[in-house]
This record gives C-alpha cells, sequence and structure tokens, in this order.
C-alpha cells in the first residue's frame, strides 16, 4: 500500500493503515498546515485535495485514502518557493488574517478552479460554503478567488 | 496616509497561505505528554470528592491532577477572584473542570478521562439573572452574599422633568442571548520546564501577560520564573482572555507535576462547553422625546448574566452603560445596570465589549420613535447626534478630536442612495412574496479601555549594526494584523521601508506588561508606543550625526531611507548614520511608552471623562424578507468608520468585513442553545456562525480625521465594525415586513 503526498510516494504499514489521516499527516509528516477545528467534518479547516477534489478530512482514517494522490497546503507553492496564482491573490488582496482557515480555504478554492475558471462571485461563495472562516467576513476571499480565475482559465496544468 | 493602490500587505501572510505558520498545535516538543480536561455532569452542585484511581491505573496515564494538586492558588481571576483552575468547593457551571487527565497519548488521556468519578450534590440552580437578583435567590457564590456582580448607573438631569417635557413616550423591552467567538483555533497551550527552571508557556491566547499572571499564581512561582512565548493565533475576539489564560496554566502545572512537556489541546465541543460568551442582556428601554423630535429623556434597566464567573464583567457594562444613549444628546437620563452570577455559561469579553447589545436596542429604538412621530428615522438622528462640541450622557465635552458622526452618517447615505430606496420599502404591504427593505444604524464608541482600566504600553525599538530593524511591542497579534500595523507605523516614523523591520514576536520576559490586546486598543495603544519609540530612536541618530552634517539635531528630517538636512541639502542615508552611532558608542535602541490620556469617573452619577477619544461608524444593508418562509436574503451592505488614519488598508477592510459578518451572525444566525445551564450546540455544525452564502457584497469606507490623542493618529477599528449590524438589520427587517424584532437572533415568522 502506497500514498502520494505532494507529490512523494509513501509506503504505508498496516499500523498506519489505521491511523487518523490527520494525525499521520500532522505528526508523522509534520504537514502541520492542515488543521483540525471541530473534528466532525463541519469547518473544512482540514480540507486537502484526493486526486485533486477537496475532502474534509478529520473523520478519515489513512487506509480510505490509501494509493490516492493527496496535495495539502503544503504542496501547492511552486517547487521553486514561489507561491501559487491563487495563494498570491489570497496574500494581495488581504483575503488573510488569523490564517486558521487559509490552508483549507486555498485548496477548496484551489479544486473549484481547476474545474470552474470562470466564476461568478455567487458560484465562488458557494464553492466555499463548506469552509468556514470567523475574521474575514470572506469578502476578500471572494475577491481573491476571483482574481485568480482568469490564470485557470489560461493555463493547461494550473 | 496608506497607499491605496497598493496590493495588501502583512509580515504573517506567505507564512500562513503556505501552512507554514506553526500555531501552538504545530510545535514539536520532544517526550511530550498529552493532557484533557475532565467535566462533571452538573450545572450547580456541592463537589465532596473526585475519584481519580480507576483513571490513574488506566494504560499510559501519568497523573490524574484535581483541585488538591495546585500548590499555588486555586482561585484567581482579573477583577474578582472566582475563577477556579479546578472545581474545589462547588460545581457552578457544566463547563467547569473537575480533573486534568495526564496521558502518554491523547487517545489514553480521552479514555482515562472517562473513568474520572465525581461526587457531587446537586443544588438548585439560578438561570434567570432577574430571579438571581431577588433577595433569598441560590447564591452562586456564597461569600458574596449576593448574586450581583455590579450596578453601574448614570443620573444625568432630571428624569422625572425630562418625561414631563416629552409629547412622545416610547417604551420597550428587548433580550439579546449568549455568542460564542468561535475563533477557528479552539483553546491549546504547551508547557514546558526549561533547564533554568522557568516555565516555558506557548498557548493560543491573547493576553499573554495575565496568562503568566495567572501560571504563576496557580504554581506558586515568581512572575520571573514564567515566560509567556507570543505564538500565532487561530483568531480571539476578546474571546482568549481568563479560560484561555486556565488552559495555559492547567498544562504548566501539569508539565511543572510530572517534569516533562506537556500539551493541553481543546477540542471544539470543550471550548464552547467551557468558554466565556458575549453576555445576554435584558434591555428595558423608555424613551422620551418632542414632536420636533428632539430626546429628552431616556429610563433604561439592563441586565447582563454574568454566568458562574465574574470575568471583566464590571467592565463590559460599564460600556453598556457609558454608551446607553447611543450618539445622542439626551439631557435626562437614568440608567441602571446590572451584571449578575448564574449557574448559567460565563460571559466576559467579545469583540464589541458591551455595545452590540445596546446599540440593537438604541438603534432599533430610534426607528421605533421615528415611525411614531412620522418623521424620517435620519432626520430624527441628525437632530439628535453628536457633533462636534457636543456633551456627551456622562458629561463629556467632545471637542479633543474630530467628531464625525455626521461624516460617517453621509457617507453611508450617499453610497446607498438610502433616503431614496427607504421610500420604496414596503413595510408590510402589497403581496410581493419577497419584500425589499433597507436599514441603518449608527454609533460612537469611546476608544480602549476608558476608565475601565489601566491603559499604557510600551515598544522598544533596537537597530542592528547592518541598519536591519527589530521592533518588540506588548501588544499581541491576534491575528488582526497588528504586528504589521505597528511595523508599518515605525517605517512611517523613520522613514524606511517596511523591508527593514522585523516584528520580534513578545516574550513577557523581555517587554514590560503592557495590557491586554482587547478594546480594539492595539493600533492606538501599540501604535502610540511604537510612534513614541521611533521619535526617541531619530533623536538619538540625529544628536549622533548633526556635528558631521554641521547643523543641529533638530534640523534633520527622516525620509527615503536618508537622514536629510533640508537648509544644506546635505543627507546621509540611514544605515551609516547607524554606522556612525556604533562608532560613537551609541545604540540605536529605543523605548516608547505610550500613556492613555487621563479620563475620570465618578460611580456615583456616573459622569466624567469615561474615554480619552471616540470613534463614529455608520452601516447600512439591503435585504429581502420572504414571506412565505421567513427567510431573509441579504443583498449589500455598506459602513463607513472613521478610524483616525489608516495605517494598512486592506487589512483595515478585512476588519470591517468581519466585524460585519459576526455582525450579521449576531442579527441572524447565531444562537447558543442553553437549557437548563447546558449549552446544547456545542460544535460548529449546530453553533451556526456565517457562511460565504450567508454573506451579501459589503463596501467598506474608510474615513480618516487624525487624532491629535493618538501619537500615530490612528485609531481604532476591530470592535467599531461588530456593533452596528444586528439593529441595521432590524430596522431593514421592519421596512420590510412591517414587524419589529425585539430579540436576537431574528426569527422572521412565515405569514399564514
Ligand atoms: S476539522 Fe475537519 S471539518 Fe472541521
Ligand atoms: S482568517 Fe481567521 S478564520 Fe479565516
Amino acid at each position: 500500500m502506497t500514498i502520494t503526498v505532494n507529490g512523494t510516494v509513501r509506503e504505508l504499514t498496516p499500523d498506519v493503515l489505521q491511523k487518523r489521516l490527520v494525525e499521520y499527516l500532522r505528526e508523522d509528516l509534520d504537514l502541520t498546515g492542515t488543521k483540525n477545528a471541530c473534528d466532525i467534518g463541519a469547518c473544512g479547516a482540514c480540507t486537502l485535495l484526493i486526486d485533486d477534489l477537496p475532502l474534509k478530512i478529520c473523520t478519515k482514517r489513512v487506509h480510505e485514502v490509501a494509493g490516492k494522490r493527496i496535495t495539502t497546503i503544503e504542496g501547492l507553492a511552486r517547487n521553486d518557493g514561489t507561491l501559487h496564482p491563487l495563494q498570491q491573490a489570497f496574500v494581495d488582496h488581504g483575503a488573510i488574517q488569523c490564517g486558521f482557515c487559509t490552508p483549507g480555504m486555498v485548496l477548496t478554492a484551489h479544486a473549484f478552479l481547476l474545474k470552474h475558471p470562470t466564476p461568478t462571485r455567487s458560484e465562488i461563495r458557494r464553492a466555499i460554503y463548506g469552509n468556514l472562516c470567523r475574521c474575514t467576513g470572506y469578502q476578500q476571499i471572494v475577491d481573491a478567488i476571483a482574481a485568480a480565475a482568469p490564470y485557470y482559465a489560461t493555463h493547461s496544468q494550473p | 496616509m496608506a497607499d491605496l493602490n497598493k496590493p495588501a500587505w502583512r509580515n504573517d501572510a506567505f507564512a500562513k497561505v503556505t501552512g507554514r505558520t506553526r500555531y501552538t498545535d504545530d510545535l514539536k516538543f520532544p517526550n511530550l505528554l498529552h493532557a484533557v480536561p475532565v467535566y462533571s455532569e452538573h450545572v450547580h452542585a456541592t463537589l465532596r470528592g473526585v475519584d481519580t484511581r480507576a483513571a490513574a491505573a488506566s494504560e499510559g496515564v501519568v497523573r490524574v491532577i484535581t483541585a488538591r494538586d495546585v500548590p499555588g492558588t486555586n482561585r484567581f481571576g482579573q477583577i474578582v477572584q472566582d475563577f477556579r483552575v479546578f472545581a474545589d468547593d462547588r460545581i457552578r457551571h457544566n463547563g467547569d473542570v473537575v480533573a486534568l487527565v495526564v496521558a502518554q497519548t491523547r487517545d489514553q488521556a480521552l479514555r482515562a478521562a472517562e473513568m474520572v468519578r465525581v461526587d457531587a450534590i446537586p443544588l438548585p440552580s439560578v438561570l434567570d439573572p432577574e430571579e438571581a437578583m431577588k433577595p433569598g435567590a441560590m447564591l452562586v457564590h456564597e461569600e458574596f452574599g449576593t448574586n450581583i456582580i455590579n450596578t453601574h448607573r448614570i443620573r444625568r438631569g432630571d428624569i422625572e422633568e425630562g418625561f414631563r417635557v416629552s409629547e412622545v413616550i416610547v417604551e420597550h423591552e428587548f433580550a439579546t442571548p449568549w455568542v460564542e467567538h468561535a475563533y477557528m483555533e479552539p483553546e491549546v497551550a504547551v508547557c514546558q520546564v526549561r533547564s533554568d527552571g522557568v516555565m516555558e508557556v506557548y498557548g493560543s491566547m491573547q493576553h499573554p501577560f495575565s496568562t503568566r499572571r495567572f501560571v504563576s499564581a496557580v504554581l506558586g512561582v515568581p512572575l520571573a520564573d514564567v515566560e509567556v512565548i507570543g505564538t500565532p493565533m487561530g483568531g480571539g475576539f476578546g474571546g482568549k482572555d481568563d479560560t484561555a489564560a486556565i488552559v495555559c496554566a492547567r498544562a504548566a502545572l501539569a508539565a511543572r507535576l510530572t517534569g516533562r512537556p506537556v500539551k493541553l489541546m481543546y477540542r471544539r465541543d470543550w471550548s464552547i462547553r467551557e468558554s466565556y460568551k458575549r453576555h445576554p442582556y435584558r434591555v428595558k428601554y423608555k424613551m422620551g422625546l418632542t414632536r420636533a423630535g428632539r430626546i429628552k429623556a431616556v429610563h433604561c434597566t439592563i441586565i447582563a448574566d454574568g454566568g458562574a464567573y465574574c470575568s471583566v464583567t464590571p467592565w463590559v457594562t460599564w460600556r453598556s452603560t457609558v454608551q446607553c444613549c447611543g450618539p445622542y444628546e439626551v439631557p435626562h437620563v437614568h440608567c441602571d445596570t446590572f451584571g449578575v452570577y448564574t449557574n448559567n455559561p460565563v460571559t466576559g469579553a467579545m469583540r464589541g465589549f458591551g455595545s452590540p447589545q445596546v446599540n440593537f436596542v438604541v438603534e432599533s429604538m430610534i426607528d421605533i420613535a421615528a415611525q411614531r412621530l412620522n418623521m424620517s428615522a435620519i432626520e430624527l438622528r441628525r437632530i439628535n447626534m453628536v457633533r462636534q462640541g457636543s456633551v456627551t450622557i456622562t458629561g463629556q465635552k467632545l471637542d479633543n478630536h474630530t467628531v464625525a458622526m455626521e461624516q460617517v452618517l453621509d457617507a453611508v447615505l450617499r453610497e446607498t442612495d438610502f433616503e431614496n430606496k427607504v421610500r420604496t420599502c414596503p413595510r408590510g404591504a402589497g403581496h410581493e412574496e419577497e419584500q425589499y427593505g433597507i436599514g441603518l444604524a449608527m454609533s460612537y464608541r469611546g476608544v480602549s479601555l476608558g476608565a475601565e482600566g489601566v491603559d499604557f504600553c510600551a515598544a522598544m525599538i533596537n537597530v542592528q549594526a547592518d541598519g536591519s530593524i527589530l521592533i518588540e511591542t506588548g501588544i499581541h497579534e491576534n491575528g488582526q494584523g497588528a504586528e504589521s500595523a505597528m511595523m508599518l507605523i515605525a517605517a512611517r516614523e523613520l522613514g524606511v521601508a517596511v523591508e527593514r523591520i522585523r516584528y520580534r514576536r513578545s516574550s513577557t520576559s523581555v517587554i514590560p506588561d503592557s495590557g491586554t490586546t482587547v478594546a480594539s486598543r492595539g493600533t492606538i495603544m501599540g501604535g502610540g508606543a511604537v510612534t513614541l519609540a521611533a521619535q526617541d530612536l531619530k533623536q538619538k541618530i540625529a544628536e549622533a550625526v548633526a556635528p558631521a552634517m554641521d547643523c543641529l539635531p533638530g534640523e534633520l528630517e527622516f525620509r527615503d531611507e536618508q537622514i536629510v538636512h533640508p537648509p544644506s541639502g546635505r543627507s546621509t542615508s540611514f544605515d551609516k548614520a547607524i554606522q556612525e552611532m556604533f562608532s560613537q558608542k551609541r545604540f540605536p535602541h529605543a523605548f516608547g511608552v505610550f500613556k492613555a490620556p487621563t479620563v475620570t469617573w465618578d460611580e456615583h452619577d456616573g459622569q466624567g471623562k469615561a474615554y480619552f477619544t471616540w470613534v463614529y461608524g455608520c452601516q447600512a444593508i439591503e435585504l429581502m424578507v420572504n414571506r412565505k418562509t421567513g427567510k431573509v436574503r441579504l443583498l449589500n451592505a455598506v459602513a463607513a468608520h472613521d478610524v483616525g488614519s489608516a495605517v494598512n488598508r486592506a487589512m483595515l477592510e478585512g476588519q470591517f468585513y468581519g466585524g460585519m459578518a459576526m455582525g450579521i451572525g449576531y442579527a441572524l444566525h447565531e444562537d447558543l442553545e442553553v437549557v437548563d445551564g447546558r449549552i446544547q450546540n456545542a460544535n460548529l455544525n449546530a453553533y451556526r456562525i456565517p457562511r460565504a452564502m450567508d454573506m451579501p457584497e459589503m463596501k467598506a469606507i474608510i474615513i480618516e480625521n487624525p487624532d491629535p490623542e493618538s501619537p500615530s493618529a490612528a485609531k481604532s477599528i476591530g470592535e467599531p465594525t461588530n456593533e452596528l449590524m444586528a439593529p441595521a438589520i432590524a430596522n431593514a427587517i421592519f421596512n420590510a415586513s412591517g414587524k419589529r424584532h425585539f430579540h436576537l437572533p431574528i426569527r422572521c415568522v412565515p405569514e399564514g
């Protein structure tokens, strides 16, 4: 059994398969960008991408995603360390305050824009419906996602 | 003053957007133990004992801690020492913690926590604050002899005369609910004893200094033996003061008793169960006016449910009292305010700090009165609102800053085309399924703590030999961007690029105790201290370089990374000047202390200069009410706030939007369900904060009137934005449906 995390293939031993996925990522791999804020799938802070689809993983075990390709927030920036245009848009539009919702929010938006590169603002709001943010009122998050959309529309592998 | 076209800038944005920021739970410690709290099923009970034997014998458990294990004091609080680290004599609310289980893993600790047995005899609980105030009521704290935590009052003019000369009297009762802060990061602390014996505390808390006081008191060690290290925090909104400090104190105690690092990480349901909330208010309000629309008299009684512990109830209710008439001149005022103990959830500081409740009341009352007078609600506001030189209901003359009430009101009216739109509102007439409404509310707000507390703040600027700059202040980054604001203020004052500056996360062992980062005091107090430190530093640099530049230090100006002597055109670079200082054996190091200007208060009649300066705000909302479903659909919201001077535009706007969102949650969504003292909806699925689709498009109008009382000219914005949406929405719903709502959250009943 293996799992691909941010491009790296990892072996999964039987005891790891039974672990909570959020614990495996945060403790074993030290990928602490994935947050846990509710434990019950209600807030979106733990969202990551499984084969490019967003999933709240706080209730999941590792074996449920074995064999899949996982992208965490740590895997979104370019290899040279520069920000992905969506991340840059979050920075430039003031879409980040405390930042606790940010990883899940960015990944949800990324998956959405991959499929819908020319969204309306209300479609963006619908897409991030499951990601709670207590700080921003979502206005600048929606601004950032809207601003990044043209990049997805014009690149084949965003 | 901020460059309006620049993209947003924050010192921590890159780390946050890449997932690199290490919040407390992300820190790694070798040999770490995990702790979990144990609650009881009770709401009010005499505690006879806690049986920890089975839990202690459970697999992986290292220690089970109860009140008996506290070496220092088990009781503390910022105003009244009634909080317990662990329940000792009684259980006073359902969130009281009776024990802490410490184990090798979190799962082991969780399992063992189930095995702790609580021996307690239930007591009748007091859950209604009005009942709790009556003589003979069951006492929450017997030693105080009463459930009344505090009273405040205002006696201005002659209330009977006020109503005698009034031609119209409007009288209503209002009620507001508990509100959960719902910061996305729950409480968490990691503590370890350093090799030099100092207890190191990392945690999600917004007041490192009160945390240090709590930890040192609980451990019974000097303040110098505890170091609280500023750690990035996933939201606070006023909610991570006392209870977050207790979480740190418990983790510290566990680390002391086990000799190992201990993490105490709260689950969401524990966080909601135990942490304090915004106070529910009941307000009886009577307003007398002349037919021409002059408010002559206000009589009001405010009762705040303080829950089981005092926390900052006296301060919260004090602000409500001072601001109980909204931004209006009223000659005759009689106000009585009570904070009351009950066995309900604890209540304390939350963004707004006593103003969201009274603003809902006052701004609803103004619209109700206008309707009774058959007058425009805007006109009624204009007749009564404070202007330059006005005297507040506590007798404070508003003449030391720009009174921007009319300016913010006009800005919102213009932006929304309010007066034309409000005329088209049906107020329940007509047959459309969805009815349109627009509504507005405005307020003024005293800045910082006012007579609530001792108010001063320190900042340090330490320039390194290569010209790079470290700054540090006593203001804590709560996620609002305080660090970035301080850096921009320093850069502006020193005339250097912000890239030179690094904000050093503060440690309580370095910077002096500068009070709590609440009451929106971050920018004005921290920014004030930074400005004063920067001015001191400039003076020192000028003295060092003036001789070589053949001029007097006072003639030098700092701009564009240069130190310039304008008359001669001579200049030297900032870097060279710093080198020059070191070669002269002078340190480019400065310390700034900003003391809030003096305020005065007479508790007897509630008169005095309550706050050293004020901010002004106005918000409007457009919405649709569906008469079949009762659903409210928000269309568009506009806010104008006077911020003094804008330091960081995108961050300011973020404060507008975030505050408005919380206001919308308060108005329409958030309803902490407390039944017999027990919270029923203790997670984010059932306690509903606004989601992206619940929110309208918002517009932020920043008004700048630099404030002479503020060294940086900036004032505050965190809270004013959070206190107006509820009444604006209530007024808009009335204008749509013709129905007036006196309770929050507003539930529109479907017709027929
Ligand atoms: S932590 Fe997974 S949805 Fe909240
Ligand atoms: S930025 Fe704080 S929760 Fe979204």
